[in-house]
């Protein structure tokens, strides 16, 4: 009855109200009414909002990803991105020209790399356009600068393009919910930091543009869309070799709609032309070249390409052909005989070689477990492992639980857009599951579709709660109303404690998303935000320590060494030596030639001598391995000892990974096996820190990063002689002596 | 082991013979030397004091300093200044002009300078000239390589007897070594001993021109090396306020080689630094309030530093990413700025800048120098004056926002030591006018975006104007804005209701029957008005096709609209008839308890009906 209860008291009120307030009461009245007015005047009004929240999501995207620039410094991160920010000053320096016919002699020696062609050069045109830009506006910026915020200028681009997504796939309410939630989400961050200048901070942004424009030309029909998703296809293929997620998820969705017998026109102008348009696009782009008609990843877009024409011809024979019993013989011929050409051209195709079978990296995707057995190359980086749920916990938050949601609403209101955005997400999400890595994928995916569960959630209790706010507002307005009156205005009392839910599930709703603001901040701030160049540490007394070895290191090499020196190191950390050190490395984090790598790993893991003949036929001047028994840190490289070992017995067998092992364990003190306890890698760290104490109250010797005595103390070098260590002791450098003259 | 410096005393032997039978300058004699070179750091610095005594019957205005080439070579910074009276009320008086002189039919291996006397000498009078010479690279290592372990020595090569075109009276020399270094060896003549860290050879007398006794010494030096190859200085004042200086230094450790392994181990076991033939940091002392100071390299900040102020100086210790052994190179950059209005001073309607030419660092040499002040944009009339001589020239530099760029002043230096840190002279025109050409850009480029971007909503760029959907998007418009405007209507309609409303409220409180009437009937002509708007808006509203689907909304929305209205109307009638006729407050409100009701419907149905049309 407390329901009841509301408009009477209101409808008396003014009543018995005393003179003084009487008196206000015009004035308030007034107010509200030109209050109401001015809201009425224009949809200015809404769209003024609508474009500040997008301003104020625009630079919240932006700053949120700039914790690494305050907390450490504007630096460029990881590994790849030092290779990104070298070819991107090679192309501010030299031109366009120089830089598409760039072959590299500092990688890959003696080899080398012809960068031009094994490269999407669409991170670095743009940085290099950015910058030509700025300075064309007499900002005479540094490209470092411009480097290290192209990830976060692209990530705000990215909340837009988001808003409009979700505008086309449900309303402009769920477009900025997406537009928000994708601005902070960690998914995404982790990727687009400040610094983090790689291939994926453009990527995300191209995709879910043609993801956008495609989904725009299915439902109009336009051919204009349709262009510009081809274009958008141009851009992701020229930044990222995740391009191939668009050329098959885009045909897998107009099966789909086939299948589903959505098939329109539209439908047919859109796939058509953004198919052709955007594989001839492709094709320029050298490192990706005939791969559209020639790769066996690429065959699903052409199949359904050609289904295509089969559905329109038949469409237009059905129309024709007024004879039902006619067309129905006519169809079975036509579709078993399209079957039938299709998969003889597929089979003869991939027998003469002239289409390429599925690379590993793919089977990889569909099959969690090949990379493990076939592909040690790829199994052992960290990020292609199989994801955590943890990861998702940490990466998504709530939206892991409003993604679900979302999906009701789309099935609830299905049109060719929510079909399109179910398909992505689901399938990215099974991706994200596949690799940890492509989690960045799904997270589009994800926030549009969370949002709107969001969007939709609160859209309804709202309408609820204004529904029933009406009543009081009504009755205070009305003057003289009876206190007495036993007839009641009843107005949607259906449900007594509706209005009381809808706010508290309101509150809910707005609890989650703030939780859900910290928790992006917070992972931002702690997991997302370090260079892994600098490493941080907490003191004893709550200070910062800062590990600066890597950059140490690096800048004694570039500084120490003669200019055509070699440099041999596992391939992780073959970028930074170029970028930074700026000599020739032997093999480095391109991974194409997965021999030149076992070569090294071999080298690593032989004896002195051994590996002393491999690095002098490799012209090796340098060895640098990285060795956290100081300071305990962990991803060192006698924890990567074991992948060196697999990648090389992977092409040379006299390599064997049992002999580094003691009953399959692998360790490092006395009880390691003698292999392992007089190899390279092993004497290479362990060089005279058999002598050092780490920790008090241990012997010295102690390996904190294995918490471990080691088990070789005495180690003496023969034909290596130490070059350098860092302060920390993090990164060791070795000079590799001339041979010595014959007696 | 030491052949080289065997072979070297030997050529200056020779050196020494030859210079004995060359005819004297004048008839000058020094009648008192002493010359003091102080090896503490890795420059060379000697401070001679020369009593010159006229022996001859002419006047001399000029004086002959020379210096054994070798030394000479390597001279980087000389002054001779003289000094009158005695004991404690000598003064020292300005410095007198040198210029280095090449007299013919000298031997080459002696370099000589001309010292212009400050009047000239009589005959009989004495002079005391004090000369400050810094030399670098005279201190060669030795051995040339050494290991991690070893200790730093180096050696000094001199002459005990002063190599002079005059006679020389009597002479002394000493040698101050730094403090407790250990001395390998050194030359032993008549009359030389060692007193703590110094050496002391003399005094002579009566030496003949060009007297020449090679000594070596040869002793540990744990002072830094540090040179800089090159140093480029760029100090660019903006006249908001600041003075950004930026140095580049290309910096190298030119003492003995390391050979060998660097082994980290026993450089951090060592407790002491000190005794590490490394050096770990540099210390730079900026002048006060310096800020923002940054110390980086080309691959990104460099954290190892740290800085102490106080009022008088700013001190940096500046600590490269390693330590640099012999022969190590490295190559930062650290950058600071400073309040303008310390530096730049107004005289005779110019401008000058007032500011040190040398590194800030302490005990640095410069092999080269290069110093580029960039004035504002739009700087004219540009001079420089330098205590010394330097190399010139201009340039031009572009910066943010910069449209002619700006005049840049190059001034070159070899070979600068620590005493050059004296200040130079930058004057320039500039008018403040030019200040403001910046920000009014921004602004300027903020007005053409925002004028853009009203163009661009405003104007129609459709390219086919008679196309079918751009027809409709311009009906579609028009039927928003009738839409639109039958809200308008609508609100002040129920505006009007309002009003009527209020007065019945006003009635019940004041019993004033008048007023009441007229409100209504103002109403009453405002809403017939309204309703007259009304009509053509509908009219053409359903002249569009496009607004079918609106148009019976709008129209149910009209005639709930009316329906209020009677409603209302006849409510009003009611209560002002009752009180009229005088019946109770209860009466009346019996009587118009059903209208209420309806009302109440009815206006939330209208609310409700704008609500849903304005989605649309």
């Amino acid at each position: 009855m407390g329901g009841k209860q509301d408009p009477t008291t209101a409808n008396g009120s003014p009543k018995s109200e005393p003179t003084a307030t009487k008196n206000t009461t015009p004035d308030l009245l007034n107010s509200f009414f030109s209050f109401k007015s001015l809201k009425l005047k224009t949809k200015q009004q809404e769209l003024l909002l609508r474009v500040s929240i997008l301003g104020l999501v625009y630079v919240l995207a932006f700053i949120a990803r700039l914790f690494s620039v305050l907390r450490y410094e504007s630096m460029i991160h990881e590994f790849d991105p030092y290779f990104n920010y070298r070819t991107t000053l090679f192309l501010t320096e030299k031109g366009f020209h120089e830089f598409w016919n760039w072959f590299d002699s500092e990688s890959w020696y003696p080899l080398g790399r012809i960068i031009g062609g094994t490269l999407y050069p669409g991170l670095m045109v743009t940085a290099a356009l950015i910058y030509w830009a700025l300075r064309f506006l007499r900002f005479f910026v540094h490209i470092r600068e411009v480097c290290v915020l192209t990830a976060p200028f692209f990530a705000s681009n990215t909340t837009v393009v988001a808003y409009f997504f979700g505008k086309e796939i449900w309303d402009t309410g769920a477009g900025l919910v997406a537009a928000a939630l994708i601005a902070i989400c960690p998914g995404y961050i982790s990727r687009s930091v400040a610094g983090s200048y790689d291939n994926e901070a453009v990527a995300i942004f191209a995709l879910l543009l043609t993801f956008y424009l495609f989904v725009k030309a299915v439902k109009t029909g336009s051919l204009s869309w349709a262009l510009g998703s081809a274009f958008g296809y141009f851009y992701m293929v020229s930044a990222w070799g995740g391009y191939v997620f668009i050329i098959n998820l885009v045909p897998l969705y107009v099966l789909v709609m086939l299948i589903t017998g959505r098939y329109s026109m539209r439908l047919y102008v859109a796939y058509n032309c953004m198919y052709i348009l955007g594989m001839l696009l492709a094709m320029q782009i050298r490192f990706v070249g005939f791969q559209h008609v020639q790769s066996g990843e690429h065959m699903g877009a052409m199949g359904v390409f050609l289904l295509m024409q089969v559905f329109y011809f038949l469409d237009w024979v059905k129309y024709k052909l007024n004879d039902t019993k006619l067309f129905q013989t006519f169809l079975k011929i036509t579709v078993t005989s399209a079957i039938l050409v299709g998969g003889i051209a597929l089979g003869v195709g991939t027998a003469s070689g002239y289409i390429s079978p599925w690379t590993g990296r793919f089977y990889s995707l569909l099959d969690p477990t090949y990379a493990k057995d076939h592909i040690p190359i790829i199994a052992s980086v960290s990020e292609h492992q199989p994801t955590a749920w943890s990861s998702f916990m940490f990466d998504y938050h709530i939206l892991l639980f409003l993604f679900p949601a979302g999906l009701y609403f789309c099935f609830k209101r299905l049109s060719d857009a929510t079909i399109f955005i179910v398909m992505y997400g689901l399938t990215s999400l099974y991706f994200a599951g596949v690799m940890v890595r492509l989690i960045l994928v799904a997270t589009p995916a994800v926030c549009l579709i969370s949002a709107i569960a969001v969007s939709a959630t609160v859209k309804n209790l709202t309408s609820l709660l204004r529904t029933k706010q009406k009543v009081p507002q009504t009755g205070s307005t009305k003057g003289v109303g009876s206190s007495k009156s036993s007839s009641k205005v009843t107005l949607d009392q259906s449900q007594p404690f509706q209005k009381n839910g809808a706010i508290a599930l309101l509150v809910g709703v707005f609890y989650l998303l703030s939780r859900y603001a910290i928790h992006c901040t917070w992972v931002t701030s702690e997991a997302y935000s370090s260079p892994s160049i600098v490493l941080a540490a907490r003191g004893a007394h709550g200070n910062r320590i800062i590990f600066d070895d890597y950059r140490e290191a690096y800048y004694w090499l570039r500084q120490n060494t003669p200019t055509d020196a070699k440099v041999m190191s596992w391939w992780d950390y073959g970028y930074q030596i170029t970028a930074m050190g700026n000599r020739t490395v032997i093999v480095d984090n391109n991974t194409w030639n997965n021999t030149h790598i076992a070569t090294v790993g071999r080298a690593m893991s032989s004896y002195e001598d051994e590996a002393y003949d491999i690095m002098r036929s490799l012209d090796v001047n340098y060895v640098l391995v990285v060795f956290g028994g100081v300071t305990g840190y962990s991803s060192d490289d006698i924890n990567k000892f074991l992948w060196m070992v697999r990648i090389g017995g992977g092409v040379y067998p006299v390599i064997k990974e049992p002999d580094y092992l003691v009953n399959g364990e692998f360790r490092v003190d006395k009880g390691a096996s003698p292999k392992m306890l007089n190899c390279l890698m092993y004497k290479l760290c362990y060089y005279r820190f058999g002598e050092l104490v780490t920790e008090y109250g241990k012997p010295a010797g102690y390996d904190r990063a294995r918490g471990v005595e080691i088990g070789n103390k005495d180690i003496k070098l023969e034909h290596l002689e130490e070059a350098y260590t860092t302060s920390n002791w993090i990164v060791r450098i070795y000079r590799v002596k001339p041979p010595t003259n014959r007696v | 082991m030491k052949n080289s410096s065997v072979v070297d005393l030997l050529l200056l032997l020779l050196l020494a013979i030859t210079v004995l039978t060359t005819p004297a300058f004048s008839d000058l004699v020094l009648s008192k030397v002493e010359r003091r070179i102080d090896v503490t750091s890795q420059i060379a610095r000697v401070t001679k004091t020369l009593k010159v005594v006229n022996s001859g019957s002419e006047s001399v205005s000029e004086f002959t300093l020379t210096f054994p080439k070798f030394l000479g070579n390597n001279l980087a910074y000389l002054t001779v200044s003289h000094s009158e009276g005695k004991g404690k009320a000598k003064r020292s008086l300005a410095n007198l002009s040198v210029e280095e002189a090449n007299p013919k039919g000298m031997p080459d291996s002696v370099s000589f300078y001309t010292v212009a006397l400050p009047k000239p000498l009589s005959k009989g009078d004495t002079l005391t000239l004090e000369v400050v010479a810094a030399f670098t690279n005279v201190l060669q290592p030795f051995p040339e390589k050494i290991s991690q372990r070893d200790i730093h020595l180096v050696m000094l090569q001199e002459s005990a007897q002063y190599l002079s075109p005059y006679a020389v009276e009597s002479q002394s020399l000493s040698v101050k070594l730094p403090h407790n270094a250990r001395i390998e060896s050194y030359t032993k003549l008549e009359n030389t001993k060692v007193q703590g860290s110094e050496i002391k050879y003399g005094p002579y007398k009566n030496l003949a021109q060009y007297s020449y006794a090679p000594i070596v010494v040869h002793f540990e030096s744990k002072a830094a090396f540090a040179v800089a190859e090159k140093l480029v200085r760029e100090i660019e004042v903006s006249h908001w306020g600041n003075v950004q200086v930026t140095e580049h230094y290309n910096l190298v450790h030119r003492g003995a080689q390391l050979k060998g392994e660097f082994s980290r181990l026993e450089y951090q076991d060592r407790p002491n630094p000190q005794g590490v033939s490394a050096f770990r940091h540099l210390l730079a002392r900026l002048p006060p309030r310096a800020h923002s100071i940054y110390y980086r390299d080309d691959i990104g900040n460099i954290s190892t530093s740290q800085m102490k102020s106080d009022s008088k100086k700013t001190e940096v210790l500046i600590e490269p990413r390693f330590p640099l052994f012999g022969g190590w190179k490295t190559f930062f950059t650290i950058g600071y700025g400073l309040p303008l209005s310390d530096f730049l001073f107004a005289s005779e309607g110019k401008r000058f800048l007032d500011i040190s030419f040398g590194s800030p660092m302490l005990d640095l040499v410069t092999e080269k120098l290069i110093v580029q002040v960039v004035l504002p944009e739009g700087s004219k009339d540009i001079s420089v004056t330098t205590p010394f001589a330097v190399k010139q020239s201009h340039e031009i530099k572009y910066s943010h926002l910069d449209i002619a760029g700006r005049p840049v002043v190059v001034l070159e230096k070899n070979n600068v030591v620590p005493d050059h840190n004296q200040n130079i002279q930058v004057y320039y025109k500039f008018s403040n006018i030019n200040l403001l050409s910046e920000p009014l850009m921004l602004i300027t480029g903020f007005f053409v975006l925002f004028i853009t971007c009203i163009i661009y909503t405003r104007a129609d760029f459709s390219i086919s104007k008679s196309s079918a959907a751009y027809l409709a998007k311009l009906q579609w418009d028009e039927v928003l804005a009738t839409v639109q405007e039958v809200q308008n209507i609508i609100q002040k309609c129920l505006a009007a209701h309002d009003k009527l409303e209020a007065s019945l409220r006003d009635l019940s409180r004041t019993g004033d029957i008048q007023t009441c009437k007229a409100a209504r009937k103002s109403t009453d002509s405002s809403l017939k008005d309204l309703s007259k708007e009304l009509r053509p808006l509908l009219a053409s509203l359903q002249s569009f096709p496009s607004a079918s689907q609106i148009s019976p909304k709008v129209e149910e929305l009209v005639a709930k609209e009316r329906e209020l209205q009677e409603k209302l109307m006849a409510k009003h009638t009611t209560v002002v008839e009752g009180y009229e006729k005088k019946s109770s407050g209860r009466d009346i409100e019996n009587r118009i308890a059903s209208q209420q009701q309806k009302i109440i419907a009815l206006r939330q149905e209208v609310e409700d009906l704008l609500e849903f049309i304005d989605e649309i």
